[in-house]
């Protein structure tokens, strides 16, 4: 089974320095796309992989690159920005490649870079992973030392300055605009689209915004062709995807496997099932943001298709696992309080609706829950839904206060009749 | 006054952007570098040096979590209280403080040494729960960890 | 271009392009929202706007919009009424009401809140939310402005207004989620001298009136009126709103073309010298030689004047900038024309005379306000606006914008798409160059600003116009980085679309005015053969009516002072104006002496000191007339209140003592028949109070018999007002003068320029002005209020100089001394307003910091100014973006008394 993503690292060691990295293949996808290819034609291959997103949405990459504006009359400088915020609850699977293999995060954006004709990057790294920032530098000096960045890049007549920009906080910096806005000193609030990014970005210029997954996957895609990249598949989806497991289990981790491994697979075989004792109740497939999957989902396979199917989102691909040792409610409640504290403040549904929902969790965890507040919740998940917010932050916290009040809705009317909580 | 050392930085830093706003963040997490929070007066002068107004950069300076707008303890702690580690149990962790250092979240230590607050998902969900203490992780907690934890703390 | 949408199954007519909020406003639909604002633009924060949009005509589920981010489309079909919708909206409210006080009672917005109107207008009235609100720590935010956080509902227009519109930096949004806070960074007032504008713009009562307050009434006791600002000469529209015999509160009026949604805070906050416990109330004599005089009854003062004013060939008229058309006109009956003067000082007759070529002989057309936000690059000589004329200011910072604009126009991003246009353009700026002796409040947007002498800018304008136009005179001797500069100035104007100068008579020079022209000319004669649109020539004035006193012809008041006063007896006649300001003291004591003075004003200056004959002059808030503004345009203001007893507006004054004086030649007349007589003997103004021409007159005629209220039906307590002096219910004070009555009664919607304030049913709150115009930020129905009396004449190269002035050369130990205008304290009427007084900073005289630092001067030292006949002693300010060898000072210092200024004067340390 290949593991293109995650193939040098190992985290009991230092990640591959340059060296070490182009002896295990690294930075021929650079050389390739300089020497033989035009921005175009990378473009094209990324599109025919088939490749979407990992950073939660999806988005097909090829087809996001493709708007960006090309040619001579192209607004310059146009920026391309890495997305390594990754502050879902529950997702810690960005980390183990910027962390593990840095000149792979580093050589994914002179590619990508240079199918875009992007002037500058940022790789836009959230502040706690102090460890990937250390790293992340030490590989951009040795790149541009090597000729990789810079100015005229290997001869080539391309360019690229790349800086790692370090977040301050805020979840909502992840979303691809109000992470533009943090990037410019800003208020991190998203912006409206349209514009998209491709057109009016960073500074007003045309930019992209890629999680840092996405990108890894660029260079592979070069090199081994988009044949190869379908291949590496269980499903129709092409790639490899780094699968994530937290919570109660034996063995909680992150693992790269074949797109479209089921579930069960997931958690029974790489994260060893429930620790003694616990059974496990439900699943969020892709961070706190996706809907609740339940026994009868666990056969699904994850991919996009396949999770949307089964009622979910497959995310970020990171799974959190509640046991029956914990209260569905305390989760809910959890859950809330983090998107409401993280919300920007902007619209009024998430600024206003999420305090409410989490006083009202809270409430109902007390013991002091009222027989209609679970119908005020309801509603609530109901319209803080896609299109009544700004952006997809309080509809991402929805989905599984949504999904929890179907699956768990006895928990819920146990507490608001037993005045409590029957875990604690 | 901002000493000269984080002016230095902060002229530095804006070099790395196209318009000087965009190094303010970094620049108030230069000013928290050396003083620990960021004061009015620190405020006022950042604002200054980057030639912004205040105004802004208080809009600014008030969104982001981990600008401190008051003054924190010689050592923060970021306890993550997102879900993984609510499920593993980082509420355990936090009585575990409590009893250790008689705070809160939001509160500093009487001795002005620890400052403990909550923190959203330090992205180590896999080795739940876990806090940072400064710049340090410190993951698969239990409270009975605690203690050779903040023994190590210089 | 004008397509149709279906709202609900009806089809609407709407401009393609306009945001579907604004469409549905425009046809009077009602739909609410809170973040949208039509100057402002949207960015879909609120979310109360929400509608259903529906693909084609077999969608039958929808998906929920915000009307105000989508653009209209040629059949898009979209539903308000749909029940998802509909209870969407009801939950935006009820979450906007969370933290929300329940304190309507209390709160000043309260009966003309927007948040109130939309509560009711989405149904919601059940409170849900079962836990602690909460609660913010309120600001200082100085003298205008009360500050309640906790009302706040987070829709951020206050600082988009403030900092995006406005260009204020000490007002911003801080914190985040649940957690915001909108004010300064710490306490303090607020720095912007448009801040008023909070009060309106603001849809609760976060940002309330603190003059207001001092003072409150509910919108509905209010007696208001549709006016015109007197605080400079550009004629905001505004309403005056009244209780108890005082003047409240000053409002915007909407007028497309002049002042549209703003006003600035002198005109807002100056109206208090109205309600001065010094007013002159009563008539008051005073014999010739006695030393104190007596108040004197009407039948007394009618004889007094009939004494004075007898047929007598010295008897001589000095009208006022500040008066109105009418009241000038009558005194200008009263003496003759011939013995009509100008009641201003030499130095302004001057300036104004060079305004008035330029607009009246010159080939450029003079823009209105609109037209100069639209203006895409803009060369300012000579003057600081935002001090001079403050909306001017606000006008150039959206010119500015016009360039970037269009940028994102192209991307096709649509305009009202505020935070996308923003995102895009981010700060560029199109074309502002400055060029003013000292540092002005625009240079922050200015492309380049260049600090000179006046004879230095007026060089500088003079060579871009003839860069532009070889005609143009040649500027001898000009630096090369000057030269340099020209060019850069002259490839802008030429480049744009339609270029804009900009200049007034607050700069204090002729030459740089006739610079301005010159500047003007030279684009419309390099334009002349092309297709583009003419270039614009805007030219502030001094007063609310300068222009108007000018169009009348008087004499130069310095011709009347030159032959002096001595043996020549006989009477003169002073209108609403103290001589003292306009004119050297020992002159205007020359004049006086051996003649008897009758002055008309409202509050008592050195010239009534010296009067026999004192008439107690109604205030702009207790008449009506007309003013014309520095663009020619002449525009109506309507008394709020019926004078005190023996207070009558100045043009009845005048009459009143004319018939008195001479019976046969006078009949007393109503206004509207002075109107005629002032139309049927000044050509210019013929076109001011035609029928056809004003909104006014067709409504007297239309509402003969009922007049437009100017209380609301809603007054409370009317009966009661005055139950403490008669249980019976007086009747209201008549008013011949307008259309308008002082009652709650009669005809309560009329259109254009009589409206006396803006509400319709479920519309309390200012924004009920929707309800009144055409379509959103358009012009009112009936058209909006104003005849523009001056037109540009066709092409000639009149209006070059015929040299350019010589370069200013500093002298040593001797400075050039220059007016400086000054937003708050540089005007006389609001100086006697208690809340610009604590805006008014303590006057002192700039220097350059390099002339400070030879005279061994600190900022705040006091200095003596010393010239011929005129000796003063004041602190400086050190200013390095200053002119060496030049100093400014203050204008309007109470008690400095007339200062010839410009001036050459020695500066030395004060000593100790
Ligand atoms: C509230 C919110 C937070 C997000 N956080 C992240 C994040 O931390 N990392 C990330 O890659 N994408 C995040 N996203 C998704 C981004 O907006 C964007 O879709 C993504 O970076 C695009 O990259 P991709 O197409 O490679 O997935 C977030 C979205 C929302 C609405
Ligand atoms: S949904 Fe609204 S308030 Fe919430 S994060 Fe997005 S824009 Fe901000
Ligand atoms: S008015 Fe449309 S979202 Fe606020």
């Amino acid at each position: 089974m290949e593991r293109p993503l995650t193939q040098n690292i190992d985290r009991g060691r230092e990640p591959l320095g340059l060296k070490a990295y182009e002896a295990a293949g690294g930075y021929q996808a650079v050389r390739k796309v300089l020497t033989e290819m035009t921005p175009e034609q990378v473009t094209k291959a990324v599109k025919d992989s088939g490749l979407r997103g990992r950073g939660g949405a999806g988005f097909p990459t090829g087809l996001k690159w493709s708007f960006v504006p090309m040619g001579d009359d192209a607004p310059h400088p146009k920026y391309l920005v890495c997305n390594a915020d990754e502050m879902e609850p529950g997702t810690f699977k960005d980390r183990v490649l910027l962390e593990g293999d840095p000149h792979l995060m580093v050589e994914s954006m002179i590619v990508a870079g240079y199918a875009m004709g992007a002037d500058v990057g940022y790789i836009f790294l959230r502040w706690a992973y102090r460890l990937a920032d250390r790293r992340l530098r030490a590989a951009i000096a040795e790149a541009t030392a090597a000729g990789y960045l810079g100015d005229n890049i290997l001869g080539s007549g391309y360019s690229l300055t790349l800086h790692v920009h370090v977040s301050a906080g805020r979840y909502i910096c992840g979303e691809e605009t109000a992470l533009l806005n943090s990037l410019e000193g800003r208020r991190a609030t998203p912006r409206a689209k349209p514009p998209f990014p491709q057109v009016s970005g960073l500074w007003g210029k045309p930019t992209i915004v890629q999680n840092v997954e996405t990108l890894c996957n660029v260079p592979h895609v070069i090199n081994r062709g988009a044949d190869w990249f379908r291949g590496l598949s269980r499903t129709e989806e092409g790639g490899t995807k780094l699968y994530g497991v937290s919570g109660r289990v034996k063995n909680p981790g992150c693992w790269e496997l074949p797109m479209g491994t089921p579930i069960r697979e997931i958690v029974e075989e790489h994260a060893g099932g429930m620790q003694d004792g616990l059974k496990l109740r439900g699943l969020l497939p892709g961070g706190a943001s996706t809907d609740f999957l339940v026994e009868e989902h666990f056969d699904t396979p994850m991919d996009y298709t396949s999770i949307q199917a089964a009622g979910s989102r497959m995310g970020t691909g990171t799974m959190i696992l509640l046991d029956d040792g914990n209260c569905p409610v305390g989760m809910a409640l959890n859950m809330q309080n983090f998107f409401a504290r993280e919300s920007c403040g902007w619209c009024t549904p998430c600024r206003d609706g999420l305090p409410w929902i989490e006083k009202l969790l809270q409430a109902i965890e007390n013991g002091d829950g009222h027989a209609d507040d679970l119908d005020l919740l309801d509603a609530h998940a109901r319209d803080l839904g896609p299109g009544n917010t700004f952006c997809a932050l309080a509809p991402g916290a929805m989905e599984p206060l949504h999904s929890g009040l179907k699956f768990f809705r006895q928990d819920f009317e146990r507490h608001i009749a037993g005045k409590g909580c029957p875990w604690s | 006054m901002l000493s000269d050392q984080v002016q230095k930085e902060i002229r530095g830093e804006l070099e790395h952007y196209p318009t000087p706003r965009a190094a303010c963040i970094e620049a108030l997490k230069i000013v928290q570098k050396h003083e620990r929070w960021v004061s009015d007066e620190a405020l006022q002068e950042v604002a200054a040096l980057i030639g912004i107004a205040a105004a802004e950069l208080e809009g600014v300076a008030t969104f982001y979590n981990l600008i401190y707008r008051q003054p924190v303890g010689e050592h923060v702690i970021l306890l993550c209280d997102s879900v993984s580690c609510w499920l593993t149990g980082c509420e355990k962790i936090r009585s575990g403080l409590r009893e250790r250092l008689g705070v809160d979240y939001g509160q500093t230590t009487a001795d002005g040494r620890y400052t403990l607050l909550p923190m959203a998902c330090l992205g180590n969900c896999d080795h739940a729960p876990s806090l940072m203490i400064d710049e340090d992780l410190h993951q698969d907690l239990t409270p009975e960890a605690l203690d050779g934890i903040l023994e190590e703390v210089e | 271009m004008r397509i149709r949408i279906l709202v609900d199954g009806k089809s609407f007519g709407v401009k393609q392009g306009d945001n579907l909020l604004h469409a549905c406003l425009s046809n009077g639909l009602d739909l609410p929202y809170f973040c949208w604002h039509p100057l402002l633009g949207s960015v879909g924060s609120c979310r109360q706007c929400a509608v259903k949009s529906y693909d084609s005509e077999d969608d039958q589920e929808g998906r929920m919009v915000m009307a105000c981010m989508e653009s209209a489309t040629q059949g898009c079909r979209i539903s308000i009424d749909d029940p998802e919708a509909v209870r969407f909206r009801a939950q935006v409210i009820e979450w906007l009401m969370v933290n929300h006080p329940h304190d309507c009672a209390v709160c000043d917005e309260g009966g003309e809140c927007h948040l109130q109107d939309m509560t009711v207008m989405t149904g919601h009235d059940h409170r849900r939310y079962r836990f602690t609100k909460s609660t913010h720590r309120n600001q200082d935010l100085g003298p205008f402005i009360n500050h309640e956080m906790n009302r706040c509902i987070t829709c951020y227009r206050c600082v988009r207004f403030y900092r995006d519109y406005a260009g204020g930096e000490d007002l911003n949004a801080f914190g985040a989620h649940d957690r915001m806070y909108f004010g300064r960074q710490s306490d303090g007032t607020l720095e912007s001298p448009f801040s008023g504008n909070l009060v309106e713009v603001c849809p609760t009562g976060v940002f309330t009136d603190k003059t207001f307050k001092a003072h409150y009434t509910r919108k509905w006791d209010l007696q208001t009126s549709p006016s015109v600002c007197v605080h400079c000469s550009l004629g905001c529209n505004t309403l005056l709103g009244e209780r108890y015999g005082e003047v409240r509160r000053v409002l915007n009026r909407y007028n497309a073309d002049v002042n549209g949604y703003l006003l600035c805070d002198r005109g807002r906050f100056g109206y208090d010298f109205v309600n001065s416990e010094q007013r002159i109330r009563e008539p008051h004599g005073r014999q010739a030689g006695a030393a104190a005089g007596e108040d004197l009854d009407q039948e007394a003062v009618l004889e007094r004047c009939a004494s004075l004013l007898k047929t007598d060939n010295s008897l001589v008229g000095i009208g006022s900038p500040r008066a109105s058309l009418e009241a000038n006109f009558a005194l200008r009956e009263l003496v003759g024309a011939d013995h009509f003067y100008s009641g201003i000082s030499a130095q302004e007759y001057e300036l104004e005379g060079a305004v008035l070529k330029a607009l009246r002989e010159g080939p450029v057309r003079t823009p209105s306000l609109r037209e100069v936000e639209s203006a895409d690059a803009v060369l300012l000589l000579g003057e600081d606006p935002t001090d001079s004329a403050p909306m001017l200011a606000l006008a150039l910072r959206q010119s500015v914008r016009q360039q970037p604009l269009r940028e994102a126009m192209k991307a096709g991003i649509p305009q009202w798409h505020d935070s996308a246009v923003r995102g895009m353009i981010q700060d560029r700026k199109g074309p502002l160059f400055v060029a003013t002796p000292v540092a002005t409040a625009l240079d922050d947007i200015a492309t380049e600003a260049l600090r000179a002498a006046p004879d230095d800018v007026a060089r500088l304008g003079l060579a871009v116009a003839h860069v532009i136009d070889p005609q143009a005179p040649a500027v001898g001797g000009l630096a090369a980085a000057a030269q340099a500069l020209a060019k850069r100035i002259a490839a802008a104007l030429l480049s744009a679309e339609r270029p804009l100068v900009v200049s007034g008579t607050a700069c204090g020079s002729t030459v740089v005015i006739q610079a301005a022209a010159a500047v003007a000319t030279a684009l419309s004669v390099a334009r002349a053969q092309t297709e583009v649109d003419p270039p614009l020539l805007f030219l502030t004035l001094s007063e609310c009516n300068s222009l108007g006193l000018a169009l009348l012809n008087p004499k130069p008041l310095a011709q009347l002072l030159k032959s002096g006063g001595k043996g020549v007896g006989g009477t003169a006649v002073v209108l609403e104006n103290d001589l003292f300001r306009r004119a050297p003291a020992e002159q205007v004591d020359a004049l006086l002496e051996g003649r008897s003075l009758v002055v008309l004003d409202h509050v008592p200056h050195a010239t009534t000191e010296r009067a026999h004959l004192v008439l107690p002059a109604a205030t702009f808030a207790e008449s009506s007339g007309t003013l014309v503004n520095n663009e020619g345009r002449a525009q109506q203001f309507h008394a709020a209140l019926a004078p005190a007893a023996a207070i009558r507006p100045s043009w009845s004054w005048l009459r009143g003592a004319h018939a008195a004086a001479r019976p046969l030649e006078a009949p007393p007349v109503s206004l509207e028949d002075l109107r005629n007589a002032c139309a049927a003997a000044t050509p210019e103004l013929a076109e001011v109070w035609t029928p056809a021409a004003t909104a006014e007159q067709t409504q007297t005629l239309r509402y003969a018999e009922e007049k437009v209220p100017r209380a609301s039906f809603r007054a409370s307590g009317r009966t009661a007002m005055h139950a403490h002096l008669n249980v019976h219910e007086p009747s209201p004070p008549a008013d011949a003068d307008s259309a308008l009555a002082f009652t709650m009664e009669g005809f309560s919607s009329p259109d254009g320029q009589l409206i006396p304030s803006y509400w319709a049913p479920g519309w309390n709150s200012v924004q009920a002005l929707n309800k009144f115009q055409s379509e959103i930020g358009g012009e009112q129905r009936g058209g909006d209020p104003g005849v523009r009396l001056i037109e540009p004449r066709a092409a000639g190269p009149s209006c070059y100089p015929d040299a350019a002035p010589a370069a200013y050369a500093a002298r040593d130990g001797e400075w050039l001394v220059l007016a400086l205008p000054r937003i708050f304290g540089g005007e006389e009427l609001s100086n006697g307003s208690p809340a610009l007084q604590e805006r008014t900073p303590e006057a002192r005289l700039v220097l350059h910091a390099e002339d400070g630092r030879a005279l061994g001067l600190e900022d705040g030292d006091e200095v003596e100014v010393s010239a011929p006949g005129c000796s003063l002693r004041l602190p400086v300010t050190l200013l390095d973006d200053a002119v060496p060898g030049v100093a400014m000072l203050p204008l309007g210092i109470p008690g400095k008394g007339y200062l010839a200024l410009p001036l050459r004067a020695s500066i030395r340390r004060a000593p100790a």
